[in-house]
Formats: structure tokens, sequence, C-alpha cells
């Protein structure tokens, strides 16, 4: 039985992995698929997307019109269950109440964590991402390069199924034939913004999300992945061909009971149970790394969230996956007189070097858009198309003010009327109700646009985190406190994005929501609100400045590895996703490696 | 008890905050708490917490009971006809259940609903207060110009006179609710010719002679 309870764990297993979203899932797929026994914990709950998710509900049916509340803060149809900014029962502290200073941190407590509700956009970092130190002089360089990642990048695009296009932009890496599903077709206003973008010299190119546009190509891809085995091309052939293409209806971040997108539940962790060698216990929240008298870890020890109790798991190989503050706050708790800072922190830096992505957003109503025919504008849940950051070489002569870029995420259509629809609308209606309420309605249905900047927040030595001194979460575990500040480069680049937004607005004939906002401290969305925090466990080439090495190992403990976002040196515009899967696929196979090489 | 005053102060405190605003606010201590509107901290059912089913059908009053009185929602439903009225397109507001609905949104235990609550209750007793001092009657008592006569001093806050300030918040936000409530009905989509949320084998975009007519391609 794949779900392991007490009495079904066994007693000891070659790897845990702790974790079960984008990191977890995939470090445990690729190592099961070579026949590494895996036992992955998970703090949440056991969840199943085939039956659990709302497909096709609509709000009429849902609480408060699917309104968003304390329990469900993305509204009440989002994938997310036990999961936000605030938990109960599971507090941090913030050392700054200040705006400027906030770090807010989001949690999923479930089954394939926040890969449940995320937004799939799924894009590659650059050769300029991994090197952004040696580019300009600021933050710090990874120690490996994008070839080293590319054909882990390729590999996830093939498992996961991502679609897009190869437009061979500066810094905008193509993929290889045969890895990306074709890009969906845009909808009315994806064509009206690409065309009166470009009149701005701004590229507007297809979006790449992981979600199935169409069937994978279960013939030609498992033997791709998986070269020489047999068994593992023949159970990826099954699971391929088991998943559904999209449906082009119902918001993905309801998560998909036909597996069109990627979820960890739905697409990692199937194969990996398939072959027989993953157990997975749930409710067990990790709190320590136990080491055995060599000074290796040996196991981790668990909260079992149904009884209460502590438990203990044995393993050869310990993979820290738990997201980025999660992953630091195990290392930062696990003390010992060998380790009395923490586990792997002989540099000091777990916890340092914490980031998020830049956001800022505007919308604006646009006339041309006003009164169209009905259209079903569903498509592929947003994301058809975007802007990748076009401005490198202007900002590499000096000429923005600010050191990195930005990409821009856009929506717009006649999306499920709802909460939102008709809401707010006195600025253009001038206070409207009765018949011409209705008709106003009407008349703006379907013309607004929705702008959202994505941009790269420079590293730096105020936002990190640290074990609080006195606060404790329900099970006695100490918990994070979290340092925060923004550069003039994130403000100014918000402050930017502001403005190329309303000049697109404005280009399309329309007039933005509100003014746009050229103070960058008021531009900027507060850290950790775009759910997209990385580093406190950084690679490096320096034992003495990093945590993990090129693989990420530990410098300090051979034999525990981290392979979620912590150890991401920098953060660039792409969202992390897929370079966390990369990354996490990438150490697997070393991991395999140095386990055949009885190194481990 | 002054109801006028009463809602002065509660609006003063920060209830009407744009809809759009909540997100980031709900972390506020519950103005509900603080009120002296009647009845306005009803005890508080618990919500439907962090682990709701989510596949299941939900209608109002199940997952906490309704607290609007009759007579509230009498008010209530007039007010939402006012609103969103009837007209060859589609029904009004009051026969699709928005009454049901924005009970159930006031009578929620969370602090953005709550407070909702306060502004929504305030604003039916400034109703009731505005119509006794200006025709002697109870608002709902009124015939439909004098009801309008009201509605139209408060319907445009940025147009509204400063002592109505207040009372134009409330109707903002109860003209977002009745809307909110309805065009989430299948009467409401069908009132926006929404043909979206259905499965389809391939998704072919937009029409080549829409994109042509609009200089698109």
């Amino acid at each position: 039985m794949p779900f392991v309870t007490a009495k079904t764990q066994k007693r000891a297993y070659d790897v845990i992995v702790v974790g079960s979203g984008a990191a977890g899932g995939q470090s445990a797929y690729t190592l099961c698929m070579d026949g590494a026994k895996v036992l992955m914990l998970e703090a949440g709950r056991r969840y199943s997307p085939e039956t659990e998710t709302p497909m096709f509900h609509t709000p009429d049916v849902a609480p408060l019109g699917g309104a968003d509340t304390p329990d469900k803060p993305f509204g009440f149809y989002d994938a997310t269950v036990d999961g936000g900014w605030d938990l109960p029962g599971e507090p941090y502290v913030r050392a700054s109440e200040e705006d400027a200073g906030r770090f807010e941190w989001w949690r999923a407590r479930m089954l394939g964590g926040r890969t449940n509700h995320w937004g799939r956009i799924s894009l590659r970092n650059g050769p300029y991402d991994f090197k952004p130190r040696s580019r300009d002089g600021l933050g710090l360089d990874w120690p490996i390069s994008y070839e080293d990642v590319a054909p882990y990048y390729d590999k996830v695009e093939l498992l996961i199924g991502v679609y897009g296009s190869n437009e061979g932009l500066e810094n905008t890496p193509n993929s290889p034939p045969g890895c990306l599903l074709p890009p969906p077709k845009p909808i009315v206003s994806d064509y009206l913004i690409a065309q009166r973008a470009k009149r701005l010299g701004i590229p507007v190119i297809p979006g790449h999300r992981a979600v199935l546009t169409q069937p994978l190509d279960y013939q030609r891809s498992p033997a791709r992945l998986h070269p020489g085995n047999a068994a593992a091309q023949r159970i990826l052939a099954a699971d391929m061909r088991s998943r559904g293409a999209c449906l082009w209806a119902t918001p993905c971040g309801r998560g998909c009971s036909v597996r069109a997108n990627y979820q960890s539940a739905t697409v990692h962790l199937p194969p990996a149970l398939h072959s027989g060698n993953l157990d997975i216990r749930t409710d067990a929240m990790v709190y320590e790394i136990t080491l055995g008298k060599d000074g290796r870890a040996n196991g981790v020890s668990f909260v079992d969230r149904i009884s209460g109790k502590q438990r203990h798991a044995a393993a050869r190989v310990v993979v820290l996956a738990a997201s980025a503050c999660e992953s630091a706050r195990l290392l930062l708790n696990s003390r010992s007189p060998q380790f009395p800072d923490g586990l792997a922190n002989s540099s000091g830096k777990v916890g340092r070097y914490l980031m998020d992505t830049v956001g800022s957003n505007l919308s604006g109503q646009i006339p041309l858009l006003e009164s169209l025919p009905p259209l079903n504008e569903d498509a592929a849940d947003g994301h058809q198309l975007y802007v990748p950051w076009w401005l490198y070489q202007d900002q590499h002569a000096g000429k923005l003010g600010f050191a990195r870029g930005y990409h821009i995420e856009f929506n717009g259509g006649k999306r499920m009327p709802g909460f939102g629809t008709a809401a707010g609308l006195e600025w253009l209606t001038g206070g409207s109700y009765g018949a011409r309420f209705k008709q106003d309605v009407r008349r703006y249905y379907g013309s607004f646009v929705y702008f959202d900047g994505r941009g790269e927040m420079i590293p730096n030595d105020q936002s990190f985190c640290e074990i609080d001194p006195k606060v404790k979460d329900q099970w006695g575990i100490p918990v994070l406190r979290f340092h925060w500040q923004w550069s003039e480069h994130e403000l100014k680049q918000a402050a930017h994005m502001q403005k190329t937004f309303a000049d697109i607005i404005d280009a399309m004939g329309g007039k933005p929501r509100d003014p746009p906002q050229s103070d960058g401290a008021k531009a900027i969305a507060p850290g950790g609100s775009i759910i997209h925090e990385v580093g406190g466990a950084i690679m490096g080439s320096d034992p003495k400045t990093s945590v993990t090495n090129p693989w990420c190992q530990t410098w300090d403990v051979d034999n525990l590895f981290v392979t979620d976002g912590a150890v991401f040196a920098s953060n660039a515009d792409k969202n992390p996703t897929l370079t966390i899967m990369a990354l996490a696929w990438r150490a697997a196979d070393h991991i395999l490696e140095r386990m055949r090489r009885k190194e481990l | 008890m002054d109801r006028r005053t009463t809602l002065k102060w509660v609006l003063a405190a920060g209830a009407a905050w744009p809809l759009v605003q909540r997100r980031a606010a709900q972390a506020g201590t519950p103005l509900a708490a603080r009120t002296d509107v009647a009845r306005a901290a009803a005890a508080p059912a618990r919500g439907y917490g962090r682990d709701p089913d989510l596949v299941a059908n939900y209608h109002p009053g199940e997952l906490w009971p309704l607290t609007m009185t009759a007579v509230e929602r009498r008010l209530a439903g007039m007010l939402a006809d006012i609103i969103i009225p009837a007209d060859e397109h589609s029904p009004g507001a009051s026969a699709v259940g928005v009454v049901e609905f924005i009970d159930e949104w006031v009578s929620a235990p969370y602090p953005a609903q709550q407070r909702d609550r306060t502004l929504v209750l305030g604003g039916f007793a400034w109703l009731d207060d505005e119509a006794a001092r200006r025709f002697g009657k109870g608002f709902a008592d009124l015939d439909t110009p004098l009801k309008h006569g009201i509605c139209d001093d408060i319907c445009d806050e940025s147009h509204a006179a400063t002592e109505r300030r207040d009372a134009a918040r409330f109707f903002a936000l109860y003209r977002d609710l009745t809307a909110g409530g309805f065009y989430s009905t299948p009467a409401g989509r069908k009132d926006l010719n929404f043909i979206g949320n259905v499965p389809l084998t391939r998704f072919d975009g937009p029409p080549t002679a829409l994109l042509e007519a609009l200089n698109l391609l």
C-alpha cells in the first residue's frame, strides 16, 4: 500500500523526501523510476484532484458566490485546502509590520502543496539568469550555467507537458524540437494587446504553461526520458496515455480532475507510485533531521498530526523539498552539539538571501472591447500570450536606473460572470442603477484588461529568515521570523511596470482603472505575496558562502540534499517552478549516481 | 437610538472599503464587535473552515443561519429590484435569489462580511430615516418615484452631498452585492450571453470575421 501509516511504514528507505510539491514530486519521481525506495513525508492531508476538484461549478452554488474569505484566501473554489498566509496553530513572526518590511508566508498543507493552485506558468531561466553578478556586478552567480540545466528543462517539459513556442529572443531560451506542446489560440483582448504593445516596441509572444493543449506523446517521450529503462518507459507511457487534454474550460487554479494540467498529485506521484518504490505518509510534520554517530543524516523526526505523536523515519539519504522557507526552518531547527547553529549552516547562510518576485498590477477599460458578440473566451485560462523582458540592452547600458527585468502577464475576455463582474463600475457608469445599470453591465462586460508585472529581485543582506527565540507552533516547533527589505532596483522596477501598463492601455485606446503609480514603494506588492519565495539555502561554489554545492547537496552533510527553491542564488523574473523541477531532477540523478557508486 | 448618528459612526470607522481592497484587509478587527447598531453583532456562526467539501452544492442558510428580519428582507428585495429590475432580457434580482444571497453575506462570520453587515443594516436604517424625514413614511411604503428620488441622491458617491456621502457608500456596496448575487446565477450569465464553462474538444479562438472587423489581423 503506497500511502503508509505508523504500522505500514518500512524500517528504512533509500531516500526520505520531505514535501510533495514541485520539488518533492520531481525528486521522488526521478528516484523511484530508477529503483530507489523512497518515503515521502507530507505535512498536510491526502488529496485527490480526480474526485475533489469543483470542475465546472458555478458561483451560485458556492458559499458567498465563491468570494475569498480567511478560510479560502483565493476564493472558495481555489484548490488549496488547509493553506494560506495565516494558518491556525502555525504562526510566524515578522520583524516589521511596516509595509516596506513586510513579508507574508504562504503555505499549503496538502498533498501536492502549492502545485495545486499555481498559475502553471513554466518559463525557463536564460543564460543571463544563472550568472547575474558576472553581467552587472550585483547579487550572486549560480555555480551552474544554463547549459547545465537545459537538458533537465527539456526532460521536465516532456514529462509534465508545457505549451509554448520558440521565438529566439534574448535570454528567453528555445526548447529543442518536440519538447513543447502547441500554444493555445489567443482571445480578442490578447490580439489587441499584442497589436498595440508591438507599436510601442514591446514583444508579445505565446506563453508557456503546464497545460496539455493536446495529449502527450506517450509513444516517444518515455524512451527519451528513461533510455534503457523499460519498466520506467512502460509505466510512464501508460500514465501519459491516461492524462486528458485540456477541456478549454473551468479554471486551472481549482485543480484538474482529468489531469490536463500539472499538479504533483496528478503528474509526478501516480507513475512514482506505480513503480512500487514510493511510500507516502501524509499528516507528517517534519521538525528535525536526525544524525547518526558519524555525523551524517540518518532520518527525520516528525509529528503525526492525527495522533499528535512524535515519530521517526530512517533512510540513507534525506532530501528536503518542503518549500524554501520550510526547508530553511528545518535546517535551523536541527541543532546538535556538532551543529549548534543548525544543520548544514557552517557558512551561516541558512535562511539568508530570501527572495520573492517583484509584483505590481494595473487594470484598464478598453472601449474597443465593449459590446462584442457572444464569445467563449475561457481559452487556456489565461497566459495564452505574454511579454518577456525586452529591454536587456537598454538596461545593460544603464539607461533604466534599475538592474533587472520583468515579464508581463495579462488577461481579459468574457470570463465566467460572478462577484466581480459588475462591482465598482461607478467610474464608468456615474453610478447608474435600474435598467440603465443592466445595460451598462452588458456594455462593459469583457472590456477590461488586467496586467501583472513579475520581476527579478536581487538578493540582499536585509531579507532573511531565522528562528524566533520565543514563538512555537501548535506542536512546539520553533517558528520563523522574517526580515524583509526591497532595494531601489525593485522599487524602480515596480514603477517602470506601472508606466508600461499605462502606456499599453493608452495605446489600446483605453483608460486605466487607477492612475499608474509612480512611487515604486506604493506600486510594489508586499514581500511573499507573489508566492515565489526562493533562497534560504543557496547553492554556490564555496562552502564558506553557500549552503549546498552545485548538486543541491549540503556542504556539511553529504547525504543531505535540498531540492526546492531554497537553493536559488537569484530569482529571475521567470516563475520559479519549472526551474525547481529541473534542479530537483538533476539532483536526483546525482543521488542515484552516487548511490550506484556506493558513495551514499 | 439615533440611527443616523450610528451609521455615521460606523462609516467613519472604515466600513465602506472597496470590495477590491478586501483581500488585503482580511486581518482587520471585526467592526461588529465594536458597533452599537442593533443586532449588528449577531452571534456569528462558524465559517466553513479551511477544508470544506469543494464539490458539494451550497445554498444560503446551510452553513450559517440567515439573520435578516422579515422587514429587512422585504427592504432588501425592494432595493435589489430597484438596482436590477426585470427587463426584456432577464428577471429582476429578487426573483433569482439575490435576497437570500445578501442575507447569507451579511450573516457570514467573516470579518469582511461582518463589516458589510454593519454598513448594509445601517444603510437600511438610513433609508427609513430619510424617507420619514422627507415624506413621513418608511422607505418601503413610498411610491416608486419617491424611492428613486432618494436613490438618485446616493447612487454616485463622487457626486453625493457631503452629508450623504456615507449613505452613498452604502448604496455602492449594496449595488455590488446585488450585482454579485445576480450575475452569479444562470439568469445573470444568460443576461450577459456567457457561453463558456463548457467542455470543448478544441479551442479555435475568435472568429476571423470578428478579428477582421476589429482590424486585428
